[in-house]
C-alpha cells in the first residue's frame, strides 16, 4: 500500500551573506518534508514492511522535489540527509523502517551517484516539533566544508498517527568554511569517505 | 548608502491532500517566501524611514515572482494572498510596517491589478476604479522577534476580503532569522480555499460588487 501522504512541503534556504561576506553564488539547501499516515499506530507490529515500501517510495519523491526546487540536474547536487519524526502513537523503530533499509537507493538515483552514507536524525515529537536533519557530501563523508544542518518543521504535524519524513538535498556547502580537512575537489568519491 | 542587503531568501512550498476528511481533487498548494535582510535604522529611532519604503519595491516584486516560480503555477491560479514581517531585537514594529506597500503592490501587481499605484501609495486607492484581479486588501501581520520567530501570516482571497472559505494562515519562520539588526519580510499566495472548507458565508464564485470586499 503506497504512503497515505496529507501533506508534502518543499523549502528552499539560499544565504546570499554570512557575516558581512558575499556568497557568489548563494549557498542553497533544499528539504522535502511528507506527512504520512503511520500504518502501525497505536499498536506493537512485529513486521514493519509497509513502512520500509512507504520508505522506498519516498527517498525517489522527496529527493526528486529537492532536485526540482534547486533546479539543477541530479549530479549537481552535492550533500544530502534524512529524518523523520514519528507521532506519539508511534514507535522509534518506525522511523528507522522509514529511514534505513530502503529510501537510500531511490534517493541516491534522484542525486545521482551518492557513494556515502546518507546521515539521519529521528525521534518522537508533537505538532510543531523541529528535527536538524544532518547533511554530509553524498559521495565523500569526510568532507569537511560539507557537514551542516537543515531544520525541517511542519507546524501542524505530525499528529499523534502520523509520521513527518524529510530528506534534504543541497548544491553546496557551508557558505563560508574555512576549516580545512578534507576538500570537496580532493575527494575520490570512491569509498564514500575520502 | 545602498539600503537593500539582502543575506538570505527561503522559499516554501506546501501541497495539502486532506486534513482527516475527503482527500482533494486538486491539493492545495501554498507558498511563502521570506527574505532576510539588514534593518539600516536598527539600534537608533530614525525620523524619516520612507527611503527604505522605496528601496523595498523592487524587492517585493522579485520576491512575488520568485514565490510565483516556486509554486509552479500559472498568476491565474493564485487565489489567495498575505504579507508579514519580522523585525530583529534592534529595530521596532514601524520598521516592518514599511512592508505594507512594497509587499502589498508587489503581490497585486503580479496579479494583474490595474489600479493607480500612486493612490495607492496614498492610501486611496479604493477610489481609483481599479479593476483586474487583486482588487483586495493584502492582509497582514507583523512583530519583533528574535531568531527562529514564528509569524502567522493572515491569507485572504485576492478578490475579496470577505470571501470566508479562502481566510486562512501559514505559518513562516527561519531558523537563525531575524539577528538583532535585521529584518524579514514576508509574502504568502494559495490556490484555493482551506482544503476542507465547509463554514458558509460568501463563496468565491458569488463575487458579486468587485469592490474588495465581496
Amino acid at each position: 500500500m503506497p504512503a497515505q501522504i496529507r501533506k508534502i512541503i518543499v523549502q528552499v534556504d539560499e544565504t546570499h551573506r554570512e557575516m558581512g561576506q558575499t556568497i557568489a553564488p548563494p549557498t542553497r539547501r533544499a528539504v522535502a518534508i511528507a506527512v504520512i499516515a503511520n500504518p502501525y499506530a497505536g499498536r506493537y507490529a512485529a513486521q514493519l514492511d509497509e513502512l520500509i515500501a512507504i520508505g522506498e517510495e519516498l527517498g525517489g519523491l522527496l529527493g526528486q522535489r529537492c532536485v526540482q526546487a534547486l533546479g539543477i540536474t541530479p549530479a549537481q547536487a552535492q550533500s544530502y540527509g534524512k529524518a523523520a519524526i514519528v507521532g506519539e502513537a508511534g514507535e522509534l523503530e518506525h522511523a528507522a523502517a522509514i529511514l534505513h533499509p530502503k529510501l537510500g537507493a531511490p534517493l541516491r538515483a534522484a542525486v545521482e551517484k551518492g557513494a556515502a552514507l546518507v546521515p539521519s536524525a529521528k525521534k518522537m515529537g508533537g505538532l510543531g516539533t523541529a528535527i536538524d536533519v544532518p547533511l554530509g557530501h553524498k559521495d565523500a563523508a569526510f568532507v569537511r566544508s560539507h557537514f551542516d544542518a537543515v531544520e525541517a518543521r511542519v507546524h501542524d504535524a505530525p499528529r499523534a498517527d502520523e509520521i513527518l519524513v524529510a530528506v534534504a538535498v543541497t548544491d553546496s556547502g557551508r557558505p563560508l568554511p574555512r576549516i580545512g580537512g578534507l576538500q570537496a575537489s580532493e575527494a575520490k568519491g570512491e569509498d564514500g569517505l575520502r | 548608502m545602498n539600503l537593500i542587503d539582502i543575506r538570505r531568501i527561503c522559499t516554501s512550498v506546501e501541497d495539502i491532500f486532506h486534513e482527516g476528511g475527503p482527500r482533494a481533487a486538486h491539493p492545495l498548494r501554498r507558498g511563502s517566501i521570506a527574505a532576510v535582510l539588514s534593518n539600516p535604522y536598527a539600534g537608533r529611532y530614525e525620523p524619516n524611514i520612507l527611503p527604505m519604503m522605496e528601496a523595498l519595491n523592487p524587492v517585493g516584486l522579485d520576491m512575488a515572482k520568485r514565490l510565483l516560480a516556486a509554486m509552479d503555477v500559472p498568476v491565474s491560479a493564485i487565489q489567495g494572498y498575505g504579507k508579514g514581517a519580522i523585525i530583529g531585537a534592534a529595530g521596532e514594529q514601524e520598521h516592518g510596517a514599511l512592508w505594507h506597500v512594497p509587499g502589498g503592490y508587489a503581490m497585486r501587481e503580479l496579479l494583474g491589478w490595474k489600479g493607480d499605484a500612486e493612490a495607492y501609495k496614498r492610501g486611496d486607492a479604493g477610489a481609483s476604479g481599479q479593476s483586474g484581479n487583486g482588487l483586495a486588501i493584502v492582509p497582514s501581520t507583523k512583530k519583533v522577534g528574535g531568531p527562529g520567530t514564528t509569524l502567522d501570516v493572515p491569507m485572504t482571497h485576492i478578490n475579496a476580503a470577505y470571501v470566508r472559505s479562502h481566510f486562512d494562515a501559514i505559518e513562516v519562520r527561519v531558523a537563525g532569522a531575524p539577528r538583532p539588526d535585521e529584518m524579514i519580510v514576508i509574502l504568502a499566495m494559495s490556490t484555493g480555499a482551506r482544503v476542507h472548507a465547509r463554514v458558509g458565508g460568501l463563496a468565491a464564485d458569488a463575487i458579486a460588487k468587485w469592490d474588495g470586499l465581496r
